[in-house]
């Protein structure tokens, strides 16, 4: 790790980390003010059930009960808001259960123990129904998520390219033309890319207090998106949203799970303004797998034609994605984020078609990657397929198929995308890994007998939404009246002591924007990254912002601290200027200081400067006093990093048990602000996607129950479960932002699945296997080893 | 996440946890409380009265009592893992359990009380043979290895016992142990695994047991007869699943885990075989 001079691009050492390490962070179930109440829910054991009557008497009458609700105490506070409200859902079950786990009454009581306790009193007459679990079985439609529904399936997002009907039906023909040359390949396979639960080290927790003397709210919640709780909390009880506060504490993980404004939010904030007092409601961690969103959940088909040389003519995806039981913030957006990305690196005519299905289950939502995960998986695997069916080397194909390097492009699919230079990243993978030697290191382990395979693959993502346009799109959010677009946000404050604040609206969850944005600041004013303080997740305190979330968070509000910082040093300048009685263009800023250019010993400090920032009679002539700017920056397009990853694997025949050997990256996400914090982003995201290629999976049995809801049976990747990344980098700046920087938070979960599963493949290819679905836990690896053998 | 209200009592010897058991039909022992807690918090276990054993004095040592190793009822799996005294397949059946944080909790007899058919140490005991030592106000037993196992996640012991103490013959020979661990390779709880001793390298006299796969660890005595009329290892592991009922889970089917089972007694018998040599 090499310390730079520039602090942009300096592995500088993460801030936040000194409290997090020593158990010194602070977290919302810290939050404890005197006199909180404790909230436990009841929850219905039934996926699909009427409610025919909730009997809370002997409840109600329990040592330190204060209240229990039902949904006739809060129907009249309306659904929950939600931004693409297909199946908006109650905040409370109200007559009707759509998936096991979901509430049906809210206990308050004077201890957490006491609360369970009387839920556990709490008498649910339920009317058990037949529910719809299986994604394919809701698709046909016998039977309805919702009785009151005339199909499961909500809406379905149909490209190649989007938006446009005829090109569509053209680009059909074409493939089908493709499809039916004499010299052409077709390969099809059907995958599943199973259900995930979203797993982030702090389960979700919100306290509420109300103060009626103020009519204000504040609230402590793990939450990736503070201004959108804030203003969903205003909305609901109809106040300002300058009338609530919402404090986001340190978030441990979000992962898209906390990019929800969530019914236990509303509920809590219902029940402190009803009762008077604090209300505090914490997850457990069985709760969480039934009370906090999934993520993935698709079925789908792809199939790719091309030339035994390895032109690709033709590229279809065509599946179902499981919604759950109803929709939530983004829940029918998330394919549609796949979509924006289905055609991936590549220039063939694609067709993309995935239907959004209702099923009585958990909701889905954003889950890290968020429909670009999926979409690239279905992508990635079938290049591979196809590559190995024409026997063509899978980067040949791949380069092949590439768009060349390019400023501005359209995707077939229908996007404009801002930079790529696929090829060369592909090549500088191959030689930093030593592709060729790699391959022998493979072939010679096969001599030996031993099932050892490789696994390449490559992505392109979309993240750093984005230009304040897709609101209207529909993601819009005033559905929690945000008075926001998808821009960022950043107010940059210098104090009377030269040292600076940065207010952003961002939601980190360990994303380290302590830190980065203190270097972008920093490099932009010269101030020291240790006298900046950055401010986050408090509503109060910052700008409207719409929170972390889609790797967009440095590239959009971190370009607007940057914007805001420059605006600061422009005024500084004058400043300095006045005080040195020098020109304001001569005026340089370095080391914590402004000097005049050609003769650094003619200098202020930021001190002096600020100082006479807040004694307005020392400033020159009609210039206002303080020294702080704020700017709202819209990108001109989101960003699109991309890379290629690789990595060898070895399969043991007898048990069917995956060994990851290796794991190599070669990622491209534009400028990096902190090399050793894009690492870090790395690191977790690939094992994340690693994790859902070899453990993780969200089963339910037929009548609805998720089976795996401890850590006992929803089995996550831990430390030992991957080697050691050897990672490098190219780079490819966009021009859609100041900075140049494009997002890393989910590339590597959007790089790795398919990279596991490939290499997987390759070991079991001559064995006759094709496909191994996913998590390739061992009894699956197996058992196509089996049926391989018999075939 | 919750318990239900309980007591909580620190006994101070095993006379009084006795006594306590004895009075209170509905208590139960900690030890580690690295399964009961669990166990508690979700609720599947009430009891109305924790008896704590686990600040008594002079249980958490291993001694060479000359014909057997005596584990105390406090040793933990950490100490099991490193003791030069203990025989491999236990050491290495302790090494794999859990993590470091986990290891450095649990007791090795907890994981006997606890009786989970999925956990290692178990199956190596089984396999290395020996006793327990169960003491009530009444007095003590021993309770052979293959009989304290008796259905899933019950042990022999009797609501007012506490196991004192765990004792492993000194048989020499060599023993070994392997498993599928459910995150893959030898990581978390079994998905199947074996465990054998054997007097010799060549095997012939042996004790061999398979975990995982049934309800409750047992001695694979089809393997032990094969081997014992000089059946190749892999040949005998063909009887690894004789007398028990593989069970279905959402790590394996019946057929994989009895291939599995198969695959472990294979390789835990070769081993055990070299580790004689
Ligand atoms: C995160 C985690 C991972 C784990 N991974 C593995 C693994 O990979 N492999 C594996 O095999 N195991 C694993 N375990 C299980 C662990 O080994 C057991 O929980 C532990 O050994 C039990 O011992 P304890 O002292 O904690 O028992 P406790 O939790 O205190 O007790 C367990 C049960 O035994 C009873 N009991 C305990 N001691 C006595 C006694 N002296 N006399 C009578 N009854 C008694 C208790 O009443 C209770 O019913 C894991 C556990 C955890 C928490």
């Amino acid at each position: 790790m090499v310390e730079t001079k520039s602090v942009l691009g300096g592995a500088i050492r993460r801030r936040e980390d000194p409290a997090l390490i020593a158990g010194q962070g602070l977290y919302t179930d810290d939050v404890a003010p005197t006199g909180t109440l404790h909230v436990a829910f009841v929850r219905s054991p039934f996926a699909k059930a009427k409610i025919l009557s909730i009997d809370t008497a002997e409840a109600a009458g329990m040592a330190g009960v204060k209240a229990i609700y039902t949904a006739d105490d809060v129907r009249h506070l309306g659904l929950l808001p939600t931004q693409v409200a297909v199946r908006a859902r109650p905040l409370l079950a109200d007559g009707q259960v759509a998936h096991s786990g979901e509430a049906v009454a809210m206990v308050v009581a004077t201890d957490r123990y006491l609360a369970q306790d009387a839920a556990e009193a709490v008498f649910v007459d339920y009317e058990a129904q037949e529910p719809v679990i299986d994604l394919k079985a809701a698709a046909a439609g016998d039977i309805k998520a919702h009785d009151d529904m005339d199909s499961n399936v909500i809406i379905a997002w149909t490209a190649g390219p989007f938006g446009d009907e005829d090109g569509i039906a053209k680009t059909r023909e074409t493939i089908q033309a493709a499809k039916d040359r004499d010299d052409t390949v077709t390969v099809s396979i059907e995958m599943v890319n199973q259900r995930l639960v979203p797993t982030a080290m702090e389960p979700r927790s919100v306290v509420a207090d109300y103060s009626p003397g103020y009519n204000r709210f504040h609230v402590h919640s793990t939450t990736q998106i503070p201004h959108a709780l804030a203003g969903a909390i205003a909305k609901t009880f109809d106040l300002d949203n300058s009338q609530v506060n919402v404090t986001a504490l340190e978030v441990g993980g979000g992962f898209g799970a906390k990019l929800n404004v969530y019914p236990d939010e509303i509920l809590v904030a219902f029940a402190s303004k009803a009762l008077g007092k604090p209300v505090k409601f914490t997850e457990s961690r069985r709760e969480a797998a039934v009370n906090t969103i999934h993520g993935r959940g698709w079925v789908a088909t792809a199939t790719m034609t091309g030339t035994r040389d390895g032109q690709i003519l033709g590229y279809e995806l065509d599946g179902l994605a499981d919604m759950g039981a109803y929709t939530q913030n983004f829940t029918a957006a998330i394919p549609f984020l796949g979509l924006f990305v289905g055609s991936g690196q590549y220039t063939m005519p694609t067709y993309f078609n995935v239907a959004c299905v209702l099923t009585n289950t958990v909701v889905t939502d954003a889950y890290r990657g968020a429909g670009r995960p999926e979409a690239e998986y279905y992508l990635e695997r079938i290049v591979d397929a196809f590559s190995r069916e024409i026997g063509v080397d899978p980067a040949e194909v791949r380069k092949k198929n590439y768009f060349d390097k390019f400023e501005d492009a359209v995707s077939p699919i229908g996007f404009a995308m801002d930079t790529g230079d696929y090829g060369a990243n592909l090549d500088a993978l191959l030689e930093f890994v030593d592709y060729e030697g790699m391959k022998a290191r493979r072939d010679a382990a096969r001599a030996e007998g031993r099932l050892v395979g490789l696994g390449l693959s490559s992505y392109v993502e979309v993240c750093g939404f984005g230009p304040s346009g897709l609101s209207d799109l529909g993601f819009n959010w005033g559905a929690y009246n945000v008075d926001s677009a998808f821009n960022g946000s950043g107010l940059v404050r210098v104090g009377g002591d030269g040292k600076a604040t940065v207010h952003i609206g961002t939601g980190p969850s360990g994303q380290g924007h302590q830190t980065t944005w203190a270097q972008i600041v920093s490099a932009e004013t010269g101030i020291p990254v240790d006298n900046i303080r950055v401010i986050s997740g408090e509503t109060d305190d910052t700008p409207v912002g719409i929170g972390s979330f889609g790797s967009r968070s440095a590239a959009v509000d971190g370009a607007a601290a940057h914007e805001a910082a420059g605006r600061v040093k422009a005024k500084a300048a004058k400043i300095a200027a006045h005080l040195l009685e020098a020109a304001e263009e001569d005026i340089r800023f370095e080391d914590g200081v402004a000097h005049v250019a050609g003769s650094p010993d003619q200098s202020v400090t930021w001190a002096e400067i600020a100082k006479t920032a807040y004694h307005p009679h020392l400033l020159p002539e009609g210039m206002e006093g303080g020294l702080e700017a704020h700017a709202v920056f819209s990108p001109g397009n989101a960003t699109w990093p991309f890379g290629s990853h690789i990595c060898m694997v070895e399969v043991d025949p007898d048990t069917g048990n995956v060994d990851v050997l290796e794991y190599l990256t070669m990622d491209d996400c534009g400028n990096v602000i902190n090399p050793m914090i894009a690492d870090g982003q790395l690191h977790g995201g690939i094992v994340q996607g690693a994790g859902q290629a070899l453990f993780e999976d969200a089963i339910y049995d037929e009548q609805g129950t998720l089976l795996t809801t401890s850590f006992m049976d929803y089995l996550i990747p831990t430390a030992t479960s991957m080697p050691s990344f050897q990672m490098e980098r190219t780079t490819t700046p966009t021009h859609v932002n100041p900075l140049g920087v494009k997002g890393i938070g989910e590339a590597g979960t959007i790089g790795s699945a398919q990279t596991v599963v490939n290499a997987v493949v390759d070991a079991l290819a001559d064995l006759g296997v094709k496909h191994v679905d996913m998590p390739v836990r061992p009894r699956r690896v197996w058992e196509a080893i089996q049926a391989a053998k018999e075939a | 996440m919750y318990p239900r209200e309980f007591e909580y009592v620190a006994a101070g010897s095993v006379e009084e946890a006795a006594q306590l058991l004895e009075d209170n039909p509905g208590a139960k022992v900690m030890s580690g409380g690295m399964s009961l807690i669990p166990m508690m918090k979700l609720r599947l276990l009430s009891p109305e009265l924790v008896v704590d054993i686990g600040r008594i004095p002079g249980l958490n040592t291993i001694e060479d009592r000359g014909d057997h190793i005596a584990i105390g009822a406090l040793v933990r799996q950490r100490q099991i893992a490193e003791s030069p005294l203990i025989p491999m397949a236990l050491k290495t059946a302790a090494a794999q359990t859990g993590d470091a944080q986990v290891r450095n909790t649990a007791t090795f007899a907890g994981a006997i009380a606890h009786a989970d058919v999925a956990a290692d140490t178990p199956t190596a005991f089984v396999a290395l043979g020996g006793t327990i030592v169960a003491k009530c106000v009444d007095g003590e037993r021993e309770i052979a290895a293959d009989a304290c196992f008796v259905d899933t996640l019950t042990s022999a012991l009797e609501a007012n016992e506490i196991l004192t103490e765990v004792r492993i013959p000194k048989s020499g020979g060599g023993s070994a142990y392997d498993k599928l661990g459910r995150r893959g390779g030898h990581t978390d709880y079994s998905v199947a695994g074996a465990a054998a001793w054997v007097a010799d390298s060549s095997g012939r006299e042996c004790r061999v047991a398979v975990g995982g796969v049934g309800t409750i660890p047992a001695l694979a005595s089809g393997v032990m007869e094969a081997m014992a009329s000089g059946a190749s290892p892999e040949d005998a592991a063909e009887r690894a699943c004789e007398g028990i009922t593989v069970l279905e889970d959402l790590y394996g089917s019946e057929e994989y885990k009895s291939h599995l089972a198969k695959v472990f007694v294979r390789r835990a018998l070769e081993q055990a075989m070299a580790n004689a040599s």
